[in-house]
């Protein structure tokens, strides 16, 4: 067989060839717009910006910690969005998740072990609820998840007023002392590696020796864990497939045995099981939740998966787009701060960005899936 | 052949409430042997096939499978049964690849336990292969399926049952919406799969496209049997007959043609028109009854 293949293949192989040039190829890459807007963001902030510090050793570790947080959960949210589904629920699910962590550790006194996983208990229930609900009634994730994001925002403020009379519970770090899972989500690592490279002088030294930056934040470690597993399962797993399947056309892969509806159930599992990660690691980084936690950052999760190339009508996308939308996100927000641009403009330009995002993408999927 | 047929329908009939839905049916369909299914819209084509295909189950009757009685509870059972149809929607995600629609909810996997994974470089592979195998040289299996032509995605759904160990393919209308060159790269591939030895049950309304690969003929019309026809029995003028669109479409020619007389008295340029019209229709009429032989 492989030589009858090879025989006509090779016989117009060239002129074939020829016929899919590498442009027409990254065009079909979901992840083209993202990557040609973090090259624009990064060569304008590198003229406007290069003599501010932003692009230092701390200036890095600063808008890659605030992308990682955005980008863990845009992560999520495109694999939803691919599955062919909204969650506008994961922003009041950050702030329920950062009170199921604080109440009981600081109010209560349990080990923070106990804390968060109870927190990542909550998160699977909300993400059952959410799935289940959408894939029994049929109605939109849009509107199911809406609710949710009342139901969940509603029901932080109230337990956490009924609980502690107040909206914000402080003292979680003094409760993380010593617990052996905290580490995990707060802190950093490579704290060694910075001293090494301030000793050598790659990275500057504070007055009393110590290295400017003090190590890898675990958030940014989480961001390029979960974009690399993300993507893993997305291209290279039967469940991925699945997913692309689910949202791409759910009564054909229905057809052929896709199991959709475990599938799209999920996915709602790990969105909302991102956002408790987020939460959690902010809860341990401030030392303190806040029951305005994670306010639009459904939205801002959704748009960064957009412009990371994910269709709104689900079925295409990629989480290293949706990693590089979030990395857009945080560069421009920081580079706002650094050329000291009034920070007002920073929702103008990333609304702007969402919209060339969006055409962009419908024009490379018309390209894609062009007919001959 | 001394073998059960590859699946027998006996007198199955499907009723939905007091609607007869379908009366009586039977066929056989043997190994490497083409059933054509033809009628005209709301004949019964649909109900049949979903009866067949385990969408739903005869109200009476029996189908069996090798000889032996069977109950579908789902397509899926269906399917481990052998028995696969493609139906229009052919089940393909145009944004996918090739590979992927090829394996989707089927897709072959290495390495066990976490690492557990897609075989990628396999299923490129086969998907190719298969592919090839039908004369479609599919440049890059991980090309969107939107990308190919109709005709294309039609060989591409059926090839994937045949790979999936489909002995008997259920075809619906898999030619209707296909231009010429389409159609025949279809139905060339439906002489493919008989010669491999499947049974093929081809639904259609299309008796041109029946014709040249069908070895029998079921003919239904308002949900009951107007009978089996071995080609050997039958002429392809014959079956259009018994489809009633021969008659009818015979009827509306002579009346075209009689409007046009009664209006050239009336009006001269309207008439002449009209006539036009009646003559080319008329011609076109003559293609379908008598195509270039």
């Amino acid at each position: 067989m492989a030589e009858t293949t090879a025989a006509p293949a090779t016989a117009d192989g060239d002129e074939r060839l020829s016929k899919t040039p590498f442009v027409k190829k990254a065009l079909g890459r979901p992840e083209l717009g993202a990557v040609a807007g973090a090259v624009l963001v990064f060569v304008f902030f590198g003229i406007v910006a290069g003599g501010t510090g932003m692009f230092s050793a701390r200036g890095i570790i600063n808008f890659l910690e605030v992308s990682s947080l955005l980008g863990i959960l845009a992560i999520g949210v495109a694999l939803l969005m691919i599955g062919g589904e909204f969650d506008l629920s994961i922003g009041s699910m950050i702030a329920a998740a950062g009170m199921v962590v604080a109440i009981p550790a600081v109010v209560w006194g349990w080990p923070m072990w106990l804390c968060i996983l109870l927190a990542f208990g909550v998160a699977v229930l909300v993400g059952l609820g959410n799935g289940w609900l959408v894939v029994t009634t049929g109605l939109p994730s849009f509107i199911v998840t809406l609710g949710g994001l009342f139901i969940l925002r509603g029901a932080t403020i109230g337990f956490t007023r009924l609980l502690t009379g107040r909206t914000q519970v402080s003292g979680v770090g003094d409760a993380a002392e010593g617990d052996f899972l905290a580490p995990l989500f707060g802190g950093e690592v490579l704290q060694g590696l910075f001293v090494w490279l301030s000793s050598i002088g790659v990275v500057g030294q504070r007055l009393d020796g110590l290295p400017l930056v003090s190590g890898v934040p675990m958030s940014i470690v989480w961001f390029f864990v979960l974009g690399a597993v993300a993507t893993w399962v997305l291209l290279r797993t039967r469940y991925g497939n699945w997913i692309y399947a689910a949202g791409g056309d759910k009564s054909a892969a229905r057809n052929v045995g896709v199991p959709v509806n475990r599938v799209k159930i999920s996915l709602f599992v790990i969105t909302a099981s991102v956002a408790t990660l987020v939460a959690v690691i902010q809860v341990l980084d401030a030392g303190s939740a806040d029951t305005n936690r994670g306010l639009l950052k459904e939205l801002e999760a959704i748009s960064a998966a957009v412009i990371g190339g994910c269709l709104l009508t689900g079925g295409y996308g990629s989480a290293i787009g949706a990693m590089l939308g979030a990395l857009i996100f945080g560069t421009v927000q920081m580079g706002i701060f650094y050329t000291g641009v009034n920070t007002d403009w920073f929702k103008v330009f990333l609304g702007a960005m969402l919209v060339i995002a969006v055409l962009s993408n419908n024009y490379i999927r018309k390209k894609a899936t062009e007919a001959r | 052949m001394a073998e059960a047929p590859l699946i027998e329908v006996d007198s199955i009939s499907k009723m939905f409430g007091s609607v007869i839905a379908l009366k009586d049916i039977t066929m056989t369909v043997e190994a490497g042997e083409v059933l054509c299914l033809l009628g005209d819209n709301g004949a019964g084509k649909s109900t049949l096939i979903k009866t067949l295909s385990g969408v739903h189950r005869p109200s009476s009757g029996e189908i069996r499978v090798g000889g032996k009685p069977v109950a579908f509870d789902s397509p899926r059972d269906a399917l481990d049964h052998g028995i696969a149809t493609v139906f229009q929607d052919l089940a393909l995600v145009p944004l996918l690849s090739v590979t992927r629609n090829f394996f989707m909810g089927r897709e072959p996997t290495k390495g066990s336990g976490p690492l557990r994974r897609f075989d990628v470089t396999f299923a490129d592979r086969v998907a190719s292969e298969e592919m090839a195998k039908i004369g479609i040289d599919v440049r890059d299996p991980s090309q969107a399926v939107g990308t190919m032509s109709g005709g294309e995605r039609q060989c591409l759904a059926i090839a994937r049952a045949v790979y999936f160990g489909a002995k008997v393919l259920i075809l619906d209308e898999p030619t209707s919406a296909l231009g010429v060159k389409q159609a025949s790269m279809v139905l060339r591939y439906i002489a493919q799969a008989k010669a491999r030895g499947l049974g093929v049950i081809f639904i259609t309304h299309n008796v041109h496209h029946a014709f040249p690969v069908g070895d029998k003929f079921t003919l239904l019309n308002r949900g009951r049997s107007l009978g089996n026809f071995a080609k050997t029995d039958v002429t392809r003028e014959q079956i259009l007959e018994m489809m009633a669109g021969g008659k009818e479409l015979d009827d509306l020619e002579a009346e075209l043609a009689e409007f046009a007389r009664a209006d050239s008295t009336a009006d001269g340029g309207a008439a002449a028109a009209e006539s036009a019209m009646a003559a080319s229709f008329h011609d076109e009429v003559e293609q379908v009854h008598h195509p270039r032989q």
